[in-house]
């Protein structure tokens, strides 16, 4: 079954995800990434950010595995597309951040096999005091399944 | 690293130097799994990746993305913030593969003593197969 515009709007339950350092490294240490800005102190205090700030791709790494979708999706209808980060604020460890996923936007397109539908998954992320820190956008390819 | 120039020098079109990473391994994938939270046991099981029809694990699309993000903060340096980085999955991405991360300067925009620089990046196999095709902005505080 489609989906229709009424989902635009969803969002899903908030959780709080704490920025760690161990986790961080895991994460960066994995890419192989090993820019200081992760790491060096002072290195991150006389750059554009001053001070010590994550990977950018690291809010895909910020579930715990409790986060749930705002709407019932069927996993084998999936692709996920692209994605996106924008950035407000910089994302720092021990940072603890209130997010939650919304589904921003849903359209049509026509495809070779058919009619195939795109969804926007934004996870928003904010610090304590409310303020928007970053926006991980998932852009969904919803297909219909082979029969 | 990779500059011979500095970022308020660069200009429209401008190839930046490319970024090589070592052949990507079944072990990262699992660091990457572990870290990232992602255990779909397509990345991880090849017997499981068989049975769906692959030849084995494919590589996260979110480590592609981790390569361009990679290289876009090594081109940011200490120089700019990151604001805005997007990807397209391309290709698939299999342990063996050894990826090549490069930019061109799309776009620079000035407005109140800020500095915008728009860039358009590749994530390549050494084939030249794209596995990831994208942007960032980088932002310039004066």
């Amino acid at each position: 079954m489609d989906l229709d515009k009424s989902v635009v709007g969803l969002t899903s339950k908030e959780y709080v995800f704490e920025v760690e350092n161990r986790h961080v490294g895991q994460f960066a240490a994995a890419i192989g990434d090993n820019n200081p800005l992760y790491t060096d102190e002072e290195y991150a205090k006389q750059s554009a950010y001053e001070g010590l700030i994550v990977p950018p791709t690291f809010p895909i790494a910020m579930n715990n595995g409790d986060a749930e979708l705002p709407i019932d999706l069927d996993h084998r209808r999936m692709l996920h597309g692209e994605q996106e980060f924008i950035y407000h604020k910089p994302v720092r460890v021990g940072d603890r951040l209130r997010c939650q996923m919304i589904v921003s936007d849903l359209y049509d397109k026509e495809g070779k096999s058919g009619k195939m539908q795109f969804l926007k998954l934004d996870t928003e992320m904010k610090d304590e005091s409310g303020e928007l820190v970053c926006i991980s956008r998932m852009n969904i390819v919803y297909r219909s399944l082979a029969k | 690293m990779i500059k011979d120039w500095s970022l308020e020098e660069l200009l429209v079109n401008q190839k930046i130097e490319p970024m090589m990473k070592p052949p990507i391994t079944k072990v990262q994938l699992a660091q990457y799994a572990g870290a990232s939270g992602d255990f779909n046991p397509l990345h991880l099981d090849d017997e499981f990746a068989r049975k769906i029809g692959m030849d084995g694990v494919v590589a996260h699309g979110m480590l592609v993305m981790g390569f361009l993000g990679e290289y876009v903060m090594k081109i940011a340096a200490q120089q700019a913030k990151v604001v805005n980085f997007t990807m397209r999955f391309g290709k698939m991405t299999f342990p063996g593969d050894e990826i090549r991360c490069s930019a061109i300067v799309e776009r620079i925009v000035e407005e109140d003593g800020k500095r915008w620089i728009a860039l358009d990046l590749t994530a390549e196999k050494k084939s030249g197969e794209v596995v990831g095709s994208g942007s960032a902005i980088l932002q310039l505080n004066d």
